[in-house]
């Protein structure tokens, strides 16, 4: 029921939210997030190369999902996850979940955030006018995991 | 056999995204010390351990995790998702 997707191509975030909502009459609430390419100070960036894990990133994101189905009362929940280049202000990520109530939507909706920024196999390097840099993994966002366990 | 991949920063320093390998290693450590005495390349690349971190078979592990019916290692940076 839970939908996984990883791909280059675009997507357009309104439609899916629509049809993950579409018909769902025995849920109370829909939570969204998507995540867009922030461009650097003065228009630095010039576009963020996302790598990836073929063979585990699918694995890897259905695992979490999982764990939130398992953690919290969901009806539904959706990731789309993109690799390739992007460009600054483009959709690279989209995470959905749809609950009777609106507390596990939103709790859920973070957990999934949380473990997809330092579980799923997906690294970005940045390219600037300067040359092109890998994004360091962030301790905040490690410790942002903790809370969850 | 063994096949061994890379991503991110430790593919470009390795200079390669894959490679199949013949060891005796029986933990991912020992199979790293290996790697380190090959070439230069390979030490670099391996020179700070906890910037490192390996899946087997596509799942998260360490460095102690014995590799003997492991069929693919990938080692690559902290993942930066989301």
């Amino acid at each position: 029921m839970t939908e996984v997707r990883v791909q280059e191509a675009p997507f357009d975030a309104g439609a899916e939210l629509n049809r993950f909502s579409a018909g769902r009459s025995d849920l109370g609430a829909v939570v969204s997030f998507t995540g867009l390419v922030r461009g650097g100070p003065d228009g630095a960036l010039i576009r963020m190369e996302i790598e990836h894990y073929p063979a585990m990133t699918g694995p890897a994101i259905e695992a979490i999902v999982s764990e939130a189905m398992q953690r919290w009362s969901l009806g539904d929940a959706l990731v789309i996850h993109r690799f390739g280049p992007l460009e600054p202000g483009t959709q690279i990520m989209m995470v959905a979940t749809a609950a009777r109530h609106r507390a596990d939507a939103f709790a859920a909706a973070e957990f999934l955030m949380d473990y997809l920024k330092s579980r799923a196999p997906f690294w970005k390097k940045e390219i600037t006018r300067e040359g092109a840099a890998w994004v360091e993994a962030r301790a905040e966002d490690e410790d942002a995991l903790s809370r969850w366990r | 056999m063994i096949d061994i991949v890379y991503f991110a920063w430790l593919r470009e320093r390795i200079g390669l995204p894959r490679e199949r390998i013949e060891t005796d290693a029986t933990t991912v450590g020992a199979l790293v010390e290996e790697l380190r005495g090959r070439e230069e390349r390979y030490a670099l690349a391996f020179s700070d351990l906890s910037a490192i971190r390996v899946a087997l078979d596509q799942e998260l592990s360490d460095f102690d995790a014995p590799i003997a019916t492991v069929r693919e290692i990938a080692f690559f940076p902290p993942m930066t998702g989301g």
